[in-house]
């Protein structure tokens, strides 16, 4: 073959195509008497050792799903657990004629219509020979009835199964969350041979959050059946490992409290221990029961809950954006103690009312009488308003933003649930991203009384607060305090610490003043601090939901129950020995002081007594 | 087989061969396809659990694929020709875009979605990718010079990498070896191939490295299928059950226990040829293998016979691309090659796979009756 080549030569190409094309044509029948070689093993020295498997004893691979780890809470009570119950389970490939099966079934059971479409729509998506449920939970009532006519009834069957149950229904719905039926787009997400043969799968709350823990490892055996795919004996089994049990920080007792103690208010209560980070409380009212959910809620009971006012389905612990009102005063305080713009024995006069230079708008005080001269003590106290309005603009609203960003104010808590929102605290910098407009000296007024732009969500000022109670250590909230793992009992890992490294003597200030919020004669939360022997630190707050226009009164008789401002408190306890700190929000409650500051009270006094007890005790 | 080739020019034998041929359809390659397609509609029937729509499904699909291969065939070669540079540009930006806009909607991303229809432009690359490279090879002279395969190497890498990347193995493996095959009928030396040779299996460990877990999972699944029997080995070791169990005659039409009682997944896909060898047996596997081997012998022939060297490298690689199908598809079925996703081709129930099939066979018909007469 020559070298190179300066033009074409079609006959030498040609020859070259040829002669390839004749050793791909071998190389092809070779590998094809490959696949040949390979199937006379397969289908006939390898014959009769795959019909005796296929023909009339099929090897089934039949999936043992493993147990879920159960859910208690930090007395050992359970708020999750796994309950047999019997279903009514449908083979269709069994069953000759479906529809007239499933209406005979209907006219027996009395099963509603809407049961029998969310069966057909199950059906095309499980596997074929798959025994899908139709009917679960059965009553006793409805297992006689079936047991008495099931010969007439090929390819439908009572199965045992278990199904997760919650004890405590509509208090827990919020934190544990709850399971579903697994849907097509969680099919694509889940591993195959972990989900074969388990049905459910957590949807949100710790259920949702810890759903590798708790489901476990699936295991398998490798059954021998009949023909008729009856069982005849088990070569096999790989066991499943159940899921872990997780111990919850959460105290089922002060949760029932919290949920009772907001009565007929919607809103939310956030406790937590303030050593560890535990979550003792986390309670959103309304709510609503978990436990439909895991049997497939009826469209029309879902329906009732989405579209209710109240929006019992949504968690306002974690994803409840309020104006945090005046229970941002205290960090606003130690702001301006940190970044030396005031000091605690500074006064200003309060006529009633607060003026920027050259600008005739009046920011008005809750008071409209004026508080006269307060310090810092005395402005957190009585919540002077015009005090906190002339300390943010000496403050800047980025240096509030810096400080308020440390205590978690504006970010997410990092809780171990899915879908937290993070509030917000306003910068010049956010406000030109996100509305695209500059800062206004005036939006620094009012971010000086929690209203404006400002959004926290209770858990954050429960953190908050819980930090401040800490002396500036940063609190990391979380619901799961120790999980089992091969049976032996761990803690989950503590987040690294971190300090803010604030002023000792700033904080005392703060905390004194606080102190006197509930203790002092004058105090707006005074009406707790009745029958204890221990000092709460706390304080109220009234977020507006409606302006009042420049000239009119607000006043609360007069509005519309849902216009009312909503009560909020903060607080924590024992106040030189933290132990607990708490925020709850009553929505449209009108006064932080009379309506939120006894709910915490009422948690704090039952858990300080607990664990008063068990030192008690433990002498 | 090979004697109407030159006599059809002239002889008009009847009315329907006389339609065919103004249609440019290769008669002997017709009535092969036509009785594969045949098999495929006897053997989905079964694998679907007699489901009527599927077949309806299947059946609109191929009609769609005719259609589109009777449309190829009337084009002259030499437009294939003359669009191959802009038909592979088209499809390497698309594979592009896909790249994109799967990273922006996270996760593996393959089609294009044109509202009525969707697309996925790797199938595009399985025959534009040949077309390129055919071009560009055979602009220049035969056999090829080490620049030239330089080139057409990176030609071949590009969109085998962009879709690799989707991931999508089983299609890059055949739009590599369409391209790799069209170097080879070119004339690639033998000292060459056997380095490159060489050269990859020493390089086994390092393309290890950069596969996904999945495919990872699949390879070592492959080696031992047992240690996962309820995930990656599942398909395997039922595959082997249904095929072994079918013995010599089969278990007969619609006999076949392990599709019938599910215990063989993608039954009517990718593992179709396991339910087809259940109840057909190891005859039945023959003459279906017989039948593949006589429609490449075909195309081959009409390779050799092309005018010119680009509708020879085009016709040469597509038609062995057909058997790359057939020998991926049934040997990952009866257990001796990985598990990638490539379809059993004319049989597995699905379009994307029959458009672009009887799209290459349209192109090859257009090179067996597209030609000037030259006596010879």
């Amino acid at each position: 073959m020559p070298r190179t080549y300066t033009i074409k030569n079609p006959a030498e190409e040609n020859r070259i195509f040829t002669g390839r094309a004749i050793v791909a044509m071998i190389f092809i029948l070779l590998l094809s008497i490959g696949l040949i070689v390979r199937l006379v093993y397969l289908q006939i020295v390898g014959h009769e050792h795959y019909a005796t498997l296929a023909k009339n004893n099929h090897i089934k691979i039949s999936p043992l799903p493993p147990t879920r780890g159960i859910i208690f809470d930090r007395k050992g009570r359970v708020l999750a657990d796994n309950v047999p119950t019997y279903s009514l389970e449908l083979i269709p490939e069994q069953i000759k004629d479906l529809d007239d099966t499933l209406a005979r079934l209907q006219e027996l059971l009395d099963i509603p219509e809407d049961k029998i479409e969310q069966y057909q729509k199950l059906r095309k998506r499980e596997k074929r020979f798959t025994s899908t449920p139709l009917l679960l939970r059965m009553s006793e009532e409805e297992i006689a009835k079936f047991a008495a006519v099931r010969p007439y009834f090929p390819g439908v069957d009572i199965h045992a199964r278990l199904v997760r149950h919650y004890p405590y229904d509509i208090l827990t719905s919020h934190v544990i969350g709850y399971v579903g039926r697994i849907n097509e787009n969680e099919l694509k997400r889940l591993s195959v041979s972990e989900y074969r043969g388990t049905h459910h799968v957590g949807k949100v709350g710790i259920e949702l959050a810890y759903e590798t823990e708790l489901h476990g490892k699936a295991g398998y055996a490798e059954i021998e059946t009949n023909a008729q795919s009856r069982a005849i004996s088990t070569l096999k089994t790989v066991d499943p490992t159940a899921g872990s049990n997780l111990h919850l920080t959460l105290d089922i007792d002060l949760q029932k409290i919290a949920y009772d103690a907001l009565d007929i208010y919607n809103g939310a209560v956030v406790a937590i221990e303030i050593k560890t980070g535990g979550v003792l409380v986390f309670t959103s009212r309304p709510s609503f029961d978990p436990n439909p959910f895991v049997y497939g809620i009826d469209s029309k009971s879902y329906k009732e809950l989405q579209t209710s006012d109240a929006q019992p389905m949504f968690n306002r612990a974690l994803r409840g954006q309020y104006p945090p009102g005046s229970t941002i005063k205290p960090f606003m305080a130690l702001a301006g103690l940190e970044y030396q713009v005031t000091h605690p024995g500074q006064k200003t006069y309060c006529p009633g009312y607060f003026q920027l230079p050259n600008v005739k708008h009046k920011y008005r005080d809750w008071k409209r009488g004026g508080h006269g001269t307060v310090d810092l003590n005395l402005a957190i106290v009585q919540s002077c308003d015009v005090y906190f309005y002339s300390l943010a603009l000496s403050l800047g609203i980025d240096n509030i933003h810096r400080f308020f960003t440390k205590f978690g104010f504006g970010e997410k808590s990092g809780i171990d649930l899915v879908g937290e929102l993070s509030g917000l605290q306003p910068s010049k910098q956010w406000k030109r991203k996100a509305r695209n407009q500059s800062w206004y000296p005036g939006e620094t007024v009012i971010t000086g009384i929690g209203q404006g732009y400002t959004q926290v969500t209770p858990l954050q000022l429960a953190r908050a607060t819980a930090t401040l109670a800490n002396r500036g250590k940063v609190v990391h909230p979380h619901l799961v305090g120790s999980f089992t793992d091969n049976g032996i009992l761990k803690p989950v890992e503590a987040k690294p610490e971190t300090s803010l490294a604030l002023n000792p003597r700033n904080i005392d200030a703060v905390v004194s003043a606080m102190i006197n919020v509930v203790h002092s004669a004058r105090g707006t939360a005074r009406a707790i601090s009745r029958g204890i022997d221990y000092q709460i630190a706390g304080k109220t707050g009234t977020a507006q939901v409606f302006t009042v226009k420049q000239e009119k009164r607000y006043n609360e008789n007069e509005i519309a129950f849902k216009l009312r401002d909503h009560a909020l408190f903060m607080a924590f306890a024992p106040a030189h020995d933290p132990q607990i700190a708490v925020a709850v929000i009553a929505e449209n409650g009108g006064h932080g002081g009379s309506v939120a500051a006894p709910i915490a009270g009422k948690i704090i006094r039952q858990y300080l007594q607990e664990s008063s007890d068990e030192d008690r005790n433990a002498q | 087989m090979k004697t109407e080739t030159r006599s059809e020019q002239f002889v008009p034998h009847s009315l329907l061969g006389n339609l065919l041929r103004k249609l440019h359809i290769d008669i002997p390659l017709l009535i092969c396809l036509l009785l594969v397609l045949s098999l495929s509609f006897l053997i989905l029937y079964s694998a679907s659990g007699q489901d009527i729509d599927i077949l309806i499904r299947q059946a609109t699909r191929m009609l769609i694929a005719f259609v589109l291969m009777i449309v190829l065939a009337h084009i002259n070669p030499y437009q294939f020709k003359r669009y191959s540079t802009i038909l592979y540009g088209i499809g390497v930006t698309l594979l592009v875009a896909v790249l994109i806009m799967g990273q922006i909607g996270k996760g593996a991303q393959r089609w294009l979605d044109l509202g009525f229809f969707r697309f996925q432009p790797s199938e595009m690359l399985k025959i534009t990718a040949p077309m390129m490279i055919a071009w560009y090879l055979s602009e220049n002279t035969l056999p090829p010079k080490w620049r030239q395969m330089g080139i057409a190497g990176l030609l071949i890498l590009i969109p085998t990498l962009l879709i690799a990347k989707q991931p999508d193995l089983g299609t890059s493996i055949l739009v590599f070896s369409s391209g790799a095959m069209v170097i080879f009928f070119a004339g690639l030396s033998w000292r060459f191939i056997i380095s490159i040779g060489a050269i990859i299996a020493s390089l086994t460990p390092i393309i290890w490295h950069f596969m996904r877990d999945y495919q990872r999972a699949r390879v070592l699944t492959f080696l031992d299928p047992e240690a996962d029997p309820l995930g990656r080995g599942y398909h395997i070791i039922q595959s082997k059950i249904a095929i072994g169990s079918g013995g010599i005659y089969g278990k007969g039409w619609q006999g076949s226990t392990q599709a019938q009682l599910d215990f063989l997944p993608e039954s009517s896909t990718d593992f179709i040829f396991a339910v087809f060898a259940e109840e057909f047996g190891l005859s039945g596997c023959l003459v279906l293998i017989a039948l593949y081997i006589v429609i490449i012998s075909r195309c081959l022939y009409i390779s050799i016979q092309a005018q010119d060297s680009y509708s020879r490298l085009l016709a040469g690689s597509l038609s062995f691309t057909f058997f790359v199908y057939v020998f991926v598809n049934i040997g990952m079925v009866i257990g001796i090659l990985p598990v990638v996703g490539v379809p059993l081709p004319l049989i597995s129930y699905g379009g994307t796979s029959m458009v672009t099939l009887l799209a290459g066979f349209g192109i090859l018909m257009s090179i067996h009756t597209h030609k000037k007469f030259l006596p010879t």
